[in-house]
């Protein structure tokens, strides 16, 4: 008894030693904090010669089909940017992390980009459902989150509480009202169905479309992103009679849906939002179910849809022929599609808002030029709504129709906000042209 | 006379369970702050995962191991768990402390466990397999279809939780180090760890472990001897359900999101592969599973890289190493790393006949 | 009554799906005592062999042949290697087995295929058609899907009982060592047994894809729905797997038109549980029930 009492007293003194030594080390905590953020001292993500941005997009799942590309066209634009030297003399390095579309494995991902990468900024993040994952620890980490690839209006329409983060393409809910005012004027008698994904994105979508076709729609089906099952929804909306079917979905559920609707012989006219209207994705996902009837990109045929940046039929336009060139050199396999001009103009606004942060960027920096970017002469069609009250993205779109692969032109420019703000023509920012070397040639901002 | 009084300093630590799993508790303890203080904030994040990992992978090897019965189903338990925990911190200004919080998730998932547990009871083999399996499936849709409450595909997101001040200042004097979010939740989830395994060892030693394996060796001789073969194999599953809770909440507040797609079936296939890995029965062993399944995707897609393989296909290899490794495991070394270590120092003792159970007693 | 015509009609098809496939689980059950929970990816894997020779520029046919031979190959292969050591062992080893070779083949498949959502083709046609003012959501290629999975079973039928392999196989699975005794090479009827429920999955896992979009995890649902049809109906009776998943297809569809699509796998966990209170041994067992 007595020897165990011993051991055991060696034992707990030899706990009581170790806490002690550590705690050598502490002391009275210092009134103020100690405080290491902050200070001119270095930039995470930023050194002599290098930029490192992160993004996270989905590569393997669902939403990949069309969605991978972005990255590529991204990549592209700036092994282009690097090959001329950069910005202010830095390369930019650009690491991309698949999430699969899956808001848990975004999370971790960011979570990598942030912390073992150590990312300056996040650009291009893919996903409403996933980027709602992560929006709010990009923000209390402060890491600037630019150009989310997503139209919630989440990213842009609080910026006191999100004061990191930007959205970058049209809203949804500016698509929808641009598209819900088309309709109304244009095919007034129509019975309108829509064809949602279950999350913001057919939220705002929605919101939008019903400030003007609220009494037309007659049928709302949503869907589950990863659930590929949409027979029931498209037998409901033909059940319901709609002769015009709204889908505000991601693309690989434009192919299902065109798919039931033909087993189901139902045809009614279809409007794709943007993100899901690919001409040449859909044909390729469709390709084999025909065995050949149905050729390349003639499935969406008559389709409407809407469009914010020249894309690859746009031959004779400036920017189509700078991302033509940009592929040719630096593009890794496969040929120029609209994902990856998708990618290059997100890079461009990027490039933009570097140089606008100046010779020393920081974090705050980059915040403060991008808000100054409103009238930043770039490819978008519309101009960026971007100030100190709201960091939404490009102002407005184009309804086209698709033939052949093409998109034919049926309205100008048209350019509104969230809200109750109308919709108005303008031009303005569509005869804006790239500069001779392709690389913006932007001044630090004041 | 050193060695006398050595053996029965040990002798008494041997006979007494408890007390011996406290001062291991005590020990793992102190080891978790020294190295908690001594890595970055992303191995910080790390180690938490590897904790909730670790509670999960426990109470399911306490459950396959002891009692014998298989559950493909225990990701869907952290769902339960998440989704609780989610709810008590979604959009929530204050939220309730989180040791009532992780409490809670323990509760609700316990009562799931109960009913799923007094369902499993009754089937065997392939069957529980396959219900478990259906379960993992299943759960996730619930989620989805409940899409109000539930937050749907989009998933409820979870804000960090801030460490209270007697906490931070705790940490404060004991390492001169401020605490971080995510520092906090490591901390959270090893002390829940320890926890667990403290309370999961004594019950194993305990006469309940003893009448679980009773159950798992030989039911109709267990019926004979007295024991209620249902209620023990229901405790059983409740207990592991417990800890596939309390890891679900923890693993809420880390990824800082519960949504469905954080909980498919690759989860409840990674936990098996973790407790296979271990050994079956092996608290020991299910911390070196948990920490396989951390750190080791990293490690096997950096090498897939340096292969050559596109980053999608090295994302691939940590499957396919997690199928192998359950593979060859069963053909080669049924008894999982802690268990062959184990059977070779006993070898002289009895043959190994290749079950996946262990031939002895679990110890952790 | 449109969407009751539609959905009875997907049921059905989907229900004979599920049937080739609970077939597959029962035939390999009956023979070794084993559920192959890798059924599912070793069905996709033999998807994608078709997929490879499709785009390699050959008919639909020639990989759909392509298919079931690899399917044939694969199921024999594993059972020889992988499976024989544990048979006769604890039955744990084997789901466990099992359970690993359904995440090995997957990522195989990945690594080598690709993760990406491909599209397969579907001969006959994919078009419903009218009939009357009703549609008839049954397209051509449905027609061939319950064609097809009649004729394999019809064929199983034969083989089982009137030819001499299919009575040693039969004798096999019902007793082992005095099959042994009567001249039987049992070894060689397990094999076999196994490399037929491979071919009648890739049947399943091709009747799938036809029309749809193909990935890593598009059968990994079915091993879950497969499961209960077998229990269903009983996991010793191939009979029995054939009604379950007709059963089950139907009533899967039924919720997913009228309740739900996301409550479609709690549905069949839900008939799952009633089963195995209720009737553990399934519709058409003849097995006793274990009473402890």
């Amino acid at each position: 008894m007595k020897r165990w009492t011993k051991q055991m007293t060696r034992i707990a003194g030899l706990i009581t030693a170790g806490a002690l030594v550590a705690a050598c080390g502490a002391g009275g905590r210092p009134s103020s904090g100690s405080n290491s953020s902050g200070g001119g001292a270095a930039q995470v993500g930023i050194t002599k010669d290098t930029v490192t941005v992160g993004a996270t997009f989905p590569l393997t799942g669902v939403a990949a089909p069309g969605y991978s590309e972005i990255p590529t066209g991204a990549q592209a634009y700036f092994d282009y940017v690097n090959a001329n030297g950069g910005v202010n003399g830095r390369k930019i390095k650009y690491i991309v992390r698949d999430d699969g579309y899956d808001p848990t494995t975004t999370s971790e991902v960011t979570n990598e980009l942030v912390l073992k990468d150590q990312v300056f900024a996040m650009l291009g993040a893919l996903g409403t459902p996933t980027h709602t994952a992560v929006v709010d620890f990009l923000n209390s980490e402060k890491v600037p989150d630019l150009f989310v690839s997503s139209g919630s209006i989440q990213w842009g329409d609080d910026p006191k509480a999100k004061h990191y983060t930007f959205g970058w393409q049209p809203d949804y809910e500016i698509e929808g009202k641009i598209i819900g005012q088309w309709v109304a004027k244009n095919m007034p008698d129509a019975k309108v169905g829509l064809f949602l994904q279950d999350d913001d994105l057919g939220r705002d979508s929605e919101k939008g479309v019903r400030q003007y076709l609220d009494k037309k729609i007659v049928k709302v089906q949503r869907y589950t992103a990863g659930n590929t099952d949409v027979a029931p929804q498209i037998a409901a909306l033909k059940a319901s009679g709609a002769d015009l079917v709204l889908g505000f979905n991601v693309p690989s559920y434009t192919a299902l849906s065109q798919l039931v609707a033909l087993k189901l012989n139902y045809k009614p006219k279809w409007f794709y939002s943007n993100i899901g209207s690919d001409a040449e994705l859909v044909g390729n996902l469709l390709s084999k179910f025909s065995e050949g009837a149905v050729h390349g990109t003639d499935p969406l045929d008559g389709v409407l849809t809407t469009a914010y940046i020249p894309g690859v039929d746009a031959t004779d336009n400036a920017w189509a022929k700078l991302w033509q060139k940009v592929w040719d050199k630096h593009g890794k396999d496969g040929h120029l599609t609209n994902y990856r001009i998708y990618g290059m103009s997100e890079a461009y606004a990027f490039v933009q808002a570097l140089q606008a942060a100046g010779k020393n960027p920081t974090r705050e920096g980059i915040v403060n030029a991008v808000e100054k970017m409103g009238n930043a002469a770039g490819p978008p069609l519309a101009p960026f709504r971007y100030s100190a009250d709201s960091h939404l993205g490009i102002s407005g779109m184009r309804v086209v129709q698709l033939k052949g692969g093409k998109s034919n032109p049926l309205t100008p420019v048209l350019v509104t906000d969230i809200g109750a703000a109308p919709i108005k023509e303008d031009d303005s920012a569509a005869k804006d042209s790239p500069p001779a070397s392709g690389i913006p040639e932007v001044k630090p901002a004041g | 006379m050193s060695s006398v009084a050595f053996g029965s300093l040990t002798g008494r630590l041997r006979r007494t369970p408890l007390r011996r799993n406290l001062i291991g508790g005590l020990i793992g303890l102190v080891i978790v702050i020294l190295v908690l203080e001594s890595v970055s904030p992303f191995r910080q994040g790390q180690f938490a995962t590897m904790a909730y990992l670790g509670i999960a992978v426990g109470g399911l090897t306490v459950l396959t191991g002891l009692n014998g019965q298989l559950s493909l189903g225990h990701g869907a338990l952290m769902a339960v768990g998440a989704y609780t925990a989610a709810l008590m911190l979604h959009n929530v200004e204050k939220p309730l402390p989180l040791p009532v919080i992780m409490l809670l998730s323990v509760l609700v998932t316990v009562v799931v466990g109960a009913v799923v547990g007094v369902a499993a009871a009754r089937l065997h083999g392939p069957y529980i397999a396959g219900a478990t399996l259906a379960m993992a499936v299943a759960v996730p849709g619930i989620a989805s279809f409940f899409g109000d409450t539930l937050g749907g595909e989009q998933g409820l997101s979870v804000s960090t939780p801030e460490a209270p001040g007697w906490f931070a200042d705790a940490v404060y004097f004991l390492t001169a180090h401020d605490i971080t979010g995510t520092k906090y939740l490591a901390y959270i989830g090893w002390i829940g760890l320890i926890i667990s395994f403290v309370l999961l060892a004594n019950l194993s030693a305990s006469r309940v472990g003893r009448t679980w394996r009773a159950v798992r060796d030989d039911e109709v001789a267990a019926e004979l001897a007295g024991i209620n073969v249902g209620r023990a194999r229901v405790k059983a599953f409740v207990v592991s359900a417990a800890c596939a809770g309390l890891a679900g909440s923890v693993m809420a507040m880390v990824v800082r999101i519960a949504a469905p797609s954080g909980f498919t079936l690759t989860l409840s296939l990674s936990l098996l592969t973790a407790v296979v890995l271990g050994g079956l029965g092996s608290l020991v062993g299910a911390l070196i599973g948990a920490g396989l399944l951390t750190f080791l995707p990293q490690t096997v897609t950096g090498l897939g890289q340096s292969l050559g393989l596109t980053d999608l296909q090295s994302a691939q290899l940590a499957p396919l190493v997690y199928g192998l490794t359950l593979v060859l495991v069963i053909l080669l070394a049924p008894a999982g790393l802690v268990g062959t270590i184990r059977n070779a120092w006993r070898r002289r003792q009895s043959p190994d006949t290749g079950s996946i159970h262990p031939q002895q007693e679990a110890t952790p | 009554m449109q969407q009751l015509l539609t959905t009875s009609l997907t049921g059905l098809t989907l229900g004979m799906v599920y049937a080739a496939f609970a077939l597959a689980l029962v035939l390999i059950w009956r023979s070794t005592r084993i559920v192959n929970f890798a059924q599912a990816p070793m069905a996709m894997i033999t998807t994608y062999v078709a997929l490879v020779v499709v785009d390699a520029g050959m008919s639909y046919w020639i990989g759909f042949v392509a298919a079931l031979l690899s399917g044939l190959v694969l199921g024999a292969v594993i059972e020889r290697v992988v499976i024989r050591p544990v048979e006769g062992k604890p039955e744990i080893n084997a789901i466990i087995l099992t359970l690993g070779l359904f995440v090995v083949i997957h990522a195989v498949a990945a690594i080598i295929f690709g993760s990406g959502f491909r599209s397969f083709p579907a001969p006959f046609g994919l078009r419903g058609f009218q009939a009357g003012g009703v549609t008839i959501a049954l397209t051509g290629f449905a027609v061939f899907t319950i064609c097809s999975v009649v004729v394999v079973m019809l064929l199983l039928v034969a083989l089982f009982h009137h030819t001499d392999v299919g009575l040693k196989m039969r004798a096999s699975a019902f007793n082992q060592e005095v099959s042994r005794m009567l001249g039987v090479k049992v070894t060689r009827m397990l094999t076999l047994g196994w490399a037929l429920a491979a071919v009648v999955g890739s049947l399943s896992g091709l009747l799938i894809a036809g029309g749809n979009l193909v990935y890593p995890s598009y059968m990994d649902s079915v091993v879950v729905y497969g499961f209960v049809a077998a229990v269903l109906g009983g996991l010793d009776s191939p009979v029995g797997a054939v009604v379950g998943g007709l059963l089950l297809g139907l009533g899967l569809s039924f919720v997913s038109g009228y309740v739900g699509s996301d409550l479609v796998a709690l549905a069949s966990l839900a008939i799952l549980i009633v089963v195995l209170l209720v009737r553990p041994a399934g519709l058409f067992s003849h097995a006793t029930a274990r009473t402890v």
